[in-house]
């Protein structure tokens, strides 16, 4: 396969695509491999091995920029007497995520035409925050932690314990479903992800009255319709140590790298390092530091061998995600060869 | 070994917090209101009339009460300044006085009578906002951040700058422009203010004044002082051989003119008086008293004199002269002006009292004639004074000056511009740094490197950064964290008797020839000699010592001048100086318990300097110190240490991160740059209404922040956002400092911003009982909706809260009668539609809607809300003085990320660094960082903070590089870069300059009726000029037609008939010239072309066009 991509003290050889290799289906096949190292509701972690860098590259860039999610889109003010202006306020709600899979809604085809159960859904918020409310739920917090209105007062604009502020968090938003959405969905599986992003703060005779809209969209248009934080890969990394490391710097080379890449062994009472676990490396290079390592430890990266991080922000699976990435990539796929073929007909 | 004191930036906070940063404008203002308010008025207290000697009025007890607004109907009430701000009101406060008068014979006595309203300064002793908690200062919807110090005059918040000047009652040796040796002094008094010379020219001896026609030879000036004795002039003068030498000429001179008694002398200066008009009865003891006069009130006015009694001026005159003649030989002896010991500070409080002063002798001078021609009428009700004081004189006159900054007092024929300004609230750090600002009365255009350069004695109280650019650079400055300003003393009396008591013998009680003895120091107090000493040492330890016990004010300095042989002792307003930690016997006085102490709120700052732990020296007393750095470089003489080394930088300067790494100029940069950082301006931005006014929406903390940024509250209200940089070149767009920024960051927030603009306007009264009014929007007939114009209109006619406003849309439906005047009443009672319009090309929210009303008339005030999101074209800056403009706004998959997947923010172009040599950038980003990774704000203070070496062992803690530099793979090709990129965060500014503002284009459009091109600017959608190098570049390649097209046709083109007989205008195609039609040709030219020929026709000047085929 290819060469490694060597990892010097000031800079990377590069070897890695520029030379140019016929491609062949069934050696890619033979050395095509996915391992999934880690698979949670939000993360993922796999090994993608035998694949040209174009091919994860694409891979991510299709996950960042091109898969749909459901975000809020429109936000009609009634009402907002907060200190947060109406534009903060809606810039603010359209970041929220939303726990709605997208690929149970379709694109919004015209901007301005009605929302429908299809397209859209429906949010509500109404709140108000009263002088009352403000005193139970001092006398709340300082029951359950006392400690927390040292804390809240400390964040106020004004220190002054009798200046509490009521908390709007994302909780406070309620799905008001749209046509037959009620039988579909749920408040847990349209609602928010998180209870507990904070959208305002209210003083009493504050109040904030919203509806809201969201649609389908991808991030392209807005970072808002992401469907993950974000998602990345690294090469795999390789260490080889070319010499023997003994005693001290052993245990200086082990602190050169996180923890468990480096293990030391002790041979007739002398500490000897050797590579415990490539994976685990940063390329953060530290053994460069030390003049004692020169020319004694070469780092590298395997080309082909991807190690890829899917984060979700939970409304789909992280694996739902990589496939509809490959679903799309999928698409332009065909779509190129489709106007490829019509182009040689001409 | 010398104890290290930990914490000593803790003693900065302390200082700062319990003084305020501004306490210099707020002190001189209490000092104006408490003392020299009643000390102007116990001056002219008397208004007496020529026309009844029995008759008097008395001003007795000034004083000065609380901010008032009239509310009409004789309501008056207490005000806050935020109403004051809304409602274009002036924040003034009445003054009161006790007043005793005389109405028929009788003695009346009246309290508390109002004879004026004072303008009062924010957070000074009479503001409402004095000693406030923070609490009741929010309640007020003030900030709580605010510094104060500012006056609010209907409605715009003004400030006094301070302003530089030369020190007073200073003897100055210098050349002067023709390199004639001068020795000079500015005298100033309460009420005389003049300039002597004593100039040194061929030979001999001069003094010079404004009020005499020729100079004085010295000789003959001592003569009329009444030292006729030439030994004696010259034992005063000094027995030195080079003082004889150089004095024989002198006194050749003098007998040359037959000079020998003070008589003649006296009658010799009055010949050169100017303006003496006398007639020649009784002509010569005219002259003797006024020449008196002069020698006593008007020449070296500071010195007083009483019963003609010269000889303290004498004396002081020969020691002017002694230090011109040692000067002559050793230039090392000339003083310099731009020392800043030599400089004095005017401050608010004093340029208020000069005011004041001067409009009170105007208002009583008022009343007196008043009172002249009132008295000798024979009335049937008897003269009441009381009914013709009028309180707008004073009113007036103060407002007037503080509105527009004029200040013309002419008694000391003073007439400046610009002593105040509108206080600048694009930011915070710009609101604050216009309070610390020192103006300087040089004259900007002047090509001077003296008065500008950074002078050494300058350390520690200026800024060293803080300066404009240009022709403003070093005139313009900036005093430091630390640097304080003095204000007038009290203790006057006090330290004369101590000098006094402590050896110092008044000079009379010398022969004059002992004077100047090898072992005598002259004492000189406030620029006068007080008298001399030979125990010079002694007597400076035992003031000191004095001083340290409180015996009078701790702001009083002294200090020895070898040079001069004299003491100083200073107690004047205006100078500056500085806290330093007070060492004795090589250890600082001040420890780490008092330090402790003052963590945990035992003492204050107060108390060290009341235990004299801490001593204030001004400028001159630096002289005579030792100051150490730090706790290391404490030798046995050293008498002082240095509390915190970056408080020699000012408040901007203060922000900057590792400021000692940077270049100098670049932090002079930012110094201008932080200014215009848009961020949080106060904590009150959304109560305010201001013609203009920038936000940001999420500020952020910087990650790298000084000690100096809490202390000065910049972290509460912070201006700009840190952004995760990457210093990579990428895509060609990022060149000449031009940034990437990442479109997913953008739609997160970062560098989102808005603009608030208001529009106000007035409901007024008319004499014919009529009144603007408002009127709902028109709807449209077929849609039952508001037509396009008013569609922002709510139904009472002004917007409506929430409501987008586009172009040309009406805010304010006004209409305004169509007749006003008296002579009116009954006539047309119709309106005209008068509307406020909405002009921009985005359009904008309607955020506040204010009616109030304000003295006569209704205000209406509106204010206008922009989101503002970050476009190809913002500027944006670090804290480095490196600005530049987005170049290109990538999506985040074009970005490229690193190997925990972080996709930077912003990218900037490593180019900027080697010129730039902005070290202290590198560090910062370095610094925030690890500080990311530990979790912690990183310190990145002026000589301190965190080193690079312990800051690459942070990160190789955890396990990132030491460098600071990351792999990075490539968003586009996802290779990872050849190149190892550096990258953390740095506090990025998003500055004024946006590209909403400015962007301009038009086709057609308005154009000026006078000539009728194309308007100019962009507010009046104006066109692009062609100007003259333009037109050269056309003429250089032949264009022509293009020429033709640019400056004629698409601009003012007209067509004119010009008769070919007599080259003049015709008119309808009939020349009147030549009454005659068929030779009449129809030409183009230009409307401005047109218009002069016949502007100059009617000068009777005949401009001719000849005309001719153009094939010919």
């Amino acid at each position: 396969m290819n060469n490694p991509i060597i990892m010097n003290k000031y800079s990377i050889e590069r070897t890695l695509g520029n030379e140019v290799k016929p491609y062949n289906y069934d050696e890619f096949v033979k050395n095509f491999k996915v391992n999934i190292i880690n698979l949670s509701e939000t993360d993922m972690e796999f090994d993608l091995i035998g694949v040209d860098v174009a091919l994860a590259n694409s891979l991510r860039r299709v996950i960042i920029s091109e898969v749909p999610s459901m975000a809020i889109e429109k936000v009609h003010i009634y009402q907002n007497t907060s200190y947060v202006l109406d534009e903060i306020l809606a810039h603010r709600l359209g970041l929220i995520p939303l726990k709605a899979d997208p690929r149970q809604f379709k694109m919004k085809e015209d901007e301005n035409s009605e929302p429908n159960e299809h397209d859209s859904l429906v949010y509500d918020m109404k709140i108000k925050c009263t002088k009352k409310d403000l005193d139970a739920l001092a006398h709340k917090q300082y029951i359950s932690f006392p400690g927390m209105i040292l804390f809240l007062s400390n964040i106020l604009i004004y220190i002054n314990d009798e200046q509490l502020t009521f908390i709007v968090y994302s909780k406070h938003i309620k799905w008001s479903p749209l046509g037959n959405q009620k039988d579909i969905f749920t408040e847990k599986s349209v609602g928010m992800i998180n209870d507990d992003i904070l959208i305002a703060k209210l003083r009493p005779g504050q109040e904030i009255e919203l509806k809201m809209y969201a649609v389908k969209g991808i991030p392209k248009d807005h970072a808002k319709f992401q469907s993950v934080c974000t998602a990345w890969y690294r090469m795999m990394p390789n260490i080889k140590l070319l010499d023997d490391i003994k005693g001290n710097d052993a245990l200086l080379l082990q602190s050169c790298f996180p923890k468990g890449v480096i293990g030391l062994k002790s041979y007739k009472g002398v500490l000897v390092a050797h590579v415990e676990d490539c994976r685990k490396e940063n390329s953060s290079r530290n053994v460069f530091r030390y003049k004692q390592f020169d020319n004694k430890i070469l780092l590298s990266k395997i080309p082909d061998h991807f190690i890829f991080t899917i984060e979700s922000i939970g409304a789909m699976e992280p694996s739902s995600i990589f496939f509809e990435a490959i679903n799309i990539i999928i698409k332009k796929v065909n779509n190129a060869l489709e106007i490829a073929l019509n182009q040689t007909e001409v | 070994m010398v104890e290290v004191l930990r914490d000593k930036e803790f003693l900065v906070r302390e200082y700062l917090e319990t003084r305020g940063l501004y306490s210099h404008h707020i002190n001189s203002f209490n000092a104006f209101i408490d003392c020299e308010l009643k000390k102007i008025v116990q001056q002219n207290h008397a208004v007496r009339s020529d026309a009844d000697p029995n008759f008097y009025l008395h001003f007795k007890n000034v004083t000065v009460g609380h901010p008032q607004v009239d509310d009409g109907f004789n309501v008056t009430r207490n005000v806050t300044p935020q109403e004051c701000r809304l409602r274009d009101l002036t924040y003034c406060a009445p003054i009161y006085v006790d007043i005793e008068y005389v109405k028929s014979g009788m003695k009346y006595l009246r309290k508390g009578f109002i004879i004026g309203r004072l303008p009062i300064m924010l957070r000074s002793n009479r503001c409402c906002l004095y000693q406030k908690s923070d609490a009741e200062l929010a309640k007020m919807k003030e900030c709580i951040y605010d510094s104060g110090g500012y006056f609010i005059v209907k409605g715009t918040e003004k400030v006094i700058l301070m302003q530089e000047q030369p020190a007073k009652n200073k003897i100055l040796v210098e050349k002067d422009s023709n390199g004639v040796p001068t020795v000079q002094v500015m005298s100033s008094t309460v009420d005389k203010k003049s300039k002597t010379n004593i100039i040194f020219k061929k030979n001999l001896i001069y003094v010079c004044h404004n009020a005499l026609e020729e100079n004085i030879p010295f000789v003959v000036f001592m003569k009329a002082l009444g030292v006729c004795s030439d030994q004696l002039i010259l034992q005063m003068v000094g027995t030195e051989f080079a003082i004889m030498n150089q004095m024989y000429p002198c006194f050749l001179e003098c007998s040359k003119l037959n000079i020998f008694t003070q008589k003649q002398a006296l009658r010799f200066i009055g010949d050169r008086i100017k303006k003496m008009g006398f007639s020649s009865e009784d002509y010569d003891n005219r002259v003797i008293t006024e020449v008196h006069d002069f020698l006593s009130t008007v020449i070296l006015a500071h010195i007083p004199v009483t019963n003609t009694n010269y000889h303290m001026k004498a004396i002081y005159t020969s020691v002017m002269v002694r230090r011109l003649i040692f000067s002559l030989s050793n230039p090392d002896l000339f003083d310099s002006k731009d020392y800043y010991g030599n400089k004095c500070l005017d401050l608010p409080g004093s340029f208020l009292s000069l005011l004041f002063d001067d409009t009170f002798k105007r208002f009583i001078f008022e009343l007196k004639s008043v009172a002249d021609k009132n008295i000798p009428k024979v009335k049937a009700t008897p003269f009441d004074i009381i009914k013709y004081i009028r309180t707008d004189t004073i009113t007036n006159a103060l407002v007037f000056a503080i509105q527009t900054g004029n200040w013309s007092i002419k008694r000391f024929r003073m007439e400046r511009h610009g002593v105040t300004q509108v206080l600048t609230r694009l930011s915070y750090l710009s609101a604050i740094g216009m309070m610390t600002r020192v103006n300087s009365q040089f004259e900007k255009s002047r090509k001077v490197s003296g008065p500008r350069s950074l002078q050494p004695s300058q350390f520690g109280m200026l800024c060293p950064s803080d300066t404009p650019e240009g022709e403003a650079c070093g005139l313009i400055k900036n005093i430091s964290l630390l640097a304080h300003v003095t204000t007038e003393s009290e203790d006057d009396d006090a330290v004369l008797k101590l000098a006094l008591n402590l050896g110092v013998e008044p000079v009379g009680l010398f022969s004059v020839e002992e004077l100047h003895e090898e072992y005598m120091y002259l004492i000189i107090f406030n620029g006068n000699i007080i008298g001399s000493t030979n125990k010079c040492i002694e007597f400076v330890n035992k003031f000191r010592i004095c001083r340290r016990k409180g015996m009078f004010s701790k702001f009083i300095s002294i200090y020895i001048s070898e040079r001069h042989k004299c003491i100083y002792i200073n107690s004047g307003d205006g100078r500056l100086c500085r806290p330093y930690i007070v060492v004795e016997n090589g250890q600082p006085l001040l420890t780490n318990a008092h330090i402790d102490n003052l963590k945990r709120g035992y003492c204050t700052f107060q108390d060290f300097i009341d235990e004299s732990l801490i001593e204030f020296i001004d400028v001159d007393e630096e002289n005579n110190s030792l100051i150490a750095y730090c706790e290391e470089k404490i030798v046995p003489e050293t008498t002082h240490m240095e509390i915190a080394p970056f408080s020699i930088l000012g408040i901007c300067a203060s922000v900057i991160p590792y400021p000692h790494h940077n270049q100098s100029p670049r932090n002079t940069y930012q110094c201008a740059m932080g200014k215009q950082a848009i961020g949080t301006i106060a904590l009150n931005y959304l109560h305010r209404i201001d013609t203009l006014q920038y936000n940001l929406w999420y500020t952020h903390i910087p990650m790298v922040h000084s000690k100096a940024v809490p202390m000065i509250n910049f972290d509460k209200l912070p201006a700009g956002q840190n952004a995760t940089i990457a210093v990579m070149s990428y895509s060609g767009y990022d060149i000449e400092d031009a940034i990437i920024l990442n479109k997913a960051s953008v739609d997160r927030g970062f560098g989102r911003g808005g603009t608030f603009r208001n529009s106000k306007c007035f409901l007024r009264h008319y004499p014919n009982q009529m009144m603007d009014s408002i009127q709902g929007p028109i709807i449209d007939n077929a849609t039952k909706k508001p037509i396009y114009k008013h569609r922002a209109l709510d139904n009472d006619g002004i917007a409506a809260i929430g409501q987008p406003v586009f172009d040309k849309q009406v805010t304010i439906n006004k209409a305004t009668p169509k007749t006003v005047t008296v002579e009116d009443v009954g006539g047309d009672r119709g309106f005209k539609e008068t509307p406020m319009y909405y002009k921009g090309y985005d359009p904008s929210y309607v955020d506040k809607v204010m009616i109030t009303s304000n003295s006569d008339c209704f205000l209406i005030k509106e204010n206008f809300r922009q989101p503002r999101r970050p476009e190809i074209g913002d500027k944006f800056s670090s804290r480095h003085g490196q600005k530049g403009v987005v170049g290109l706004i990538v999506n985040q998959e074009d970005m490229p990320f690193n190997e925990v997947g972080i996709c930077p923010d912003l990218i900037m172009n490593p180019h900027g660094f080697p010129s730039r040599m902005t070290v202290g950038k590198l560090i910062e980003l370095l610094a925030g960082k690890a500080g990311l990774l530990e979790g912690k704000f990183q310190d990145g203070s002026a000589f301190g903070g965190a080193t690079v070496a312990d800051i690459s062992d942070e990160l190789h803690k955890h396990n990132y590089n030491y460098l600071g530099k990351d792999v990075l793979y490539c968003g586009i090709d996802g290779r990872p870069m050849e190149a190892y990129i550096y990258s953390g965060p740095v506090f990025y500014q998003r500055l004024k300059h946006m590209v909403a503002d400015k962007i301009h284009a038009r086709s057609r459009g308005p154009r000026v009726l006078l000539t009728r091109q194309p308007t100019e600017g962009r507010s009046k959608d104006g066109g692009l000029r062609m100007g003259e190098m333009e037109r050269d570049c056309l003429i250089a390649y032949g264009a022509s037609m293009l020429i033709i097209e640019r400056l004629m046709l698409s601009s003012d083109v007209v067509e004119m008939d010009v008769c070919k007989l007599c080259g003049l205008f015709s008119y309808s195609g009939w020349c009147h010239m030549c009454q005659k039609s068929n030779s009449v040709c129809r030409i183009k030219m230009p409307y401005a072309c047109k218009l002069l020929f016949q502007e100059l026709q009617a000068m009777s000047i005949v401009p001719k066009i000849s005309l001719k085929k153009y094939c010919d």
